[in-house]
């Protein structure tokens, strides 16, 4: 077994961990980049549709546009990585060493290391998750899966669609089985406004004539050995099914968009902190975990929306990474947590310092319009025209606003409230 | 008259919008803003669409290459352009931007993936 030293190790070769090798690299840090398949790029390599790199690139480009110039630019960089590399587990020793054992075709390596930036990215919530009862025939795949078989493969999943889930994904993916001749015959959605963006209804729905079913569910798979129909519920206003207004669906195929969770697998044996609201850790402005020297960006902190957001995080990560080792511990003392006032579902970071300008990353709980998102402690106060849970707040708080914030204040509040 | 239902997708505010054309004349409801007026304009008048899929590629190491339409075409225009890429085979390797299939529906379909040849 080989034993090596490190300043960082990244563990997951989507955006977020390529933007947080590269960042950690151009820092002048021994970092070594780990990822479990035999490719570098994650989830981006399969996503064909426009709409990525508009913030970071200041281009709209594929996914897969985007994901090949990334990494591009780690090569360029000259970052060391590993592929087929899978992570079997991650061992605290002290707040300046941990040990993390991978399995790799070269063999088992035990990888001393400094720190640890966690960019595993998301799960997709299965269809066990979403109380569907009845059969479990072939032809029900999450969305992720059903575009892994379209968009890497070039297999059409089936002909006859019905997609569970109006978040981006589903909605991509049920204009690219349009697209590819298969029916969708409808979107099923529980909450009564879509999931994801406008823009994807107006051009994966309304374009291809696919019928949105608000405030419905799929209650019941039926079918032998394949989907042969899908058992659609209206709910009230508790979610819950209401009795007498099933209704079937023929089709062969079922596509289950029901959300991202992080994937925090070996995070939660590290003990580190989580929080319910996010389904990630909880961490400080430098995106660091309650456990030192563990770090965390893109899908495996938060669920972003954007690609771009995911690889900001995987900057932030690193640069934690490069103030942790020069100060031995992220120096700051005294954190103000950030409070979830009216109508904020989530928000990360969940501390800040005051001593350096910070992006927060939050969420709403319901669609409003004409309203201010505030933090009243330090005089931050943005006018929107409407907030949607599908669009994330980005924010940048200056750290001069903090200054008028006296010391023993250890908590601001971020909320929105009508104009 | 020609009417239509639109959500503008300009800004947040995701005004609803009413259209009514009739002779070339337009008529718009709903928007909050100029912007939102144009967009609706462009809509009904002319919408158009990046359009995009895969195609099959022989010995690379990947088994297909995604591609898209350089430009947004006629809204119109998808099924031609999705009926024209239906049958396509290419040759590894593929790099970004290669042309795949020229000039359909006023513009070129063009590789957004790479694929090394094996």
């Amino acid at each position: 077994m080989k034993i090596l030293n490190y300043d960082t190790v990244i563990i997951g070769g989507g955006p977020a961990g390529i933007a947080a090798a590269i960042r950690t690299t151009e820092l002048g840090l021994k970092s070594v980049f780990l990822e479990n398949r035999d490719v570098l790029g994650g989830i981006p390599l399969q996503c064909v549709h426009p709409g990525f790199g508009l913030h970071y690139f200041r281009e709209d480009l594929t996914g897969t546009e985007f994901i090949t110039r990334l990494i591009d630019k780690l090569e360029k960089t000259g970052v060391e990585y590993i592929v087929k590399a899978y992570v079997h587990s991650v061992e605290y020793k002290d707040f300046d060493k941990k040990i993390v054992n991978v399995i790799t075709p070269r063999g088992v390596l035990k990888i001393n290391t400094k720190t640890v930036v966690f960019t595993t990215g998301a799960r997709e919530r299965h269809i066990f998750e979403i109380g569907v009862v009845g059969d479990r025939p072939d032809g029900i795949y999450t969305a992720g899966e059903a575009q892994t078989l379209m968009d890497i493969y070039g297999i059409l999943p089936g002909k006859e669609v019905v997609i569970v889930g109006s978040g981006d994904v589903g909605l991509i993916m049920a204009r690219r089985f349009a697209l590819e001749g298969a029916k969708v015959k409808a979107v099923v959605e529980i909450l009564p406004y879509p999931g994801g963006l406008m823009r994807n209804v107006m051009q994966c729905l309304i374009d291809f004539n696919i019928p949105l079913l608000l405030q419905h569910t799929v209650v019941k798979v039926v079918g032998r050995k394949r989907v042969e129909r899908i058992v659609v519920a209206k709910v009230d206003k508790d979610l819950k099914p209401i009795k007498g207004t099933e209704f079937e669906i023929p089709c062969d195929t079922l596509v289950i968009s029901a959300g991202l969770r992080p994937y925090i697998d070996l995070l939660e044996k590290l003990e580190v902190v989580v929080d319910p609201s996010t389904g990630g850790p909880v961490v400080n402005e430098y995106l660091e975990t309650s456990v030192p020297g563990v770090f965390v960006a893109g899908n495996a902190l938060v669920i972003n929306d954007l690609v771009d957001y995911a690889v900001e995080q995987g900057e932030l990560a690193a640069e934690g990474v490069k103030i942790f080792i020069e100060n031995n511990g992220i120096p700051t003392k005294t954190w103000r947590k950030i409070r979830k006032g009216k109508s904020i579902r989530l928000a990360v970071p969940h501390m800040v310092s005051g001593e350096r300008d910070v992006i927060l990353y939050a969420r709403v709980s319901i669609p409003e319009k004409n309203v201010f998102v505030e933090i009243p402690e330090i005089g931050f106060k943005m006018f929107s025209f409407g907030v949607r849970p599908a669009e994330m707040l980005r924010l940048r708080l200056g750290k001069e606003m903090f200054s008028k914030l006296s010391d023993n204040v250890n908590e601001i509040t971020l909320e929105v409230k009508p104009r | 008259m020609k009417t239509a239902e639109l959500v503008c997708i300009v800004c947040p505010a995701s005004c609803n919008l009413k259209v009514y054309l009739e002779d070339n004349d337009l008529k718009i409801e709903g928007a909050s803003c100029p912007r939102g007026v144009e967009f609706a304009k462009n809509e009904v008048m002319n919408p158009v669409r990046y359009v995009m899929s895969v195609v099959k590629v022989r010995g690379g190491d990947m088994p297909t290459v995604s591609v898209i339409t350089r430009k947004p075409v006629p809204k119109d225009c998808i099924w031609r352009v999705m009926e024209a890429l239906a049958n396509v085979e290419i040759e590894a390797p593929v790099e970004i931007g290669d042309i795949v299939l020229r000039d359909i529906c006023g513009t070129d379909i063009v590789a957004t993936r790479r694929v090394k040849k094996l």
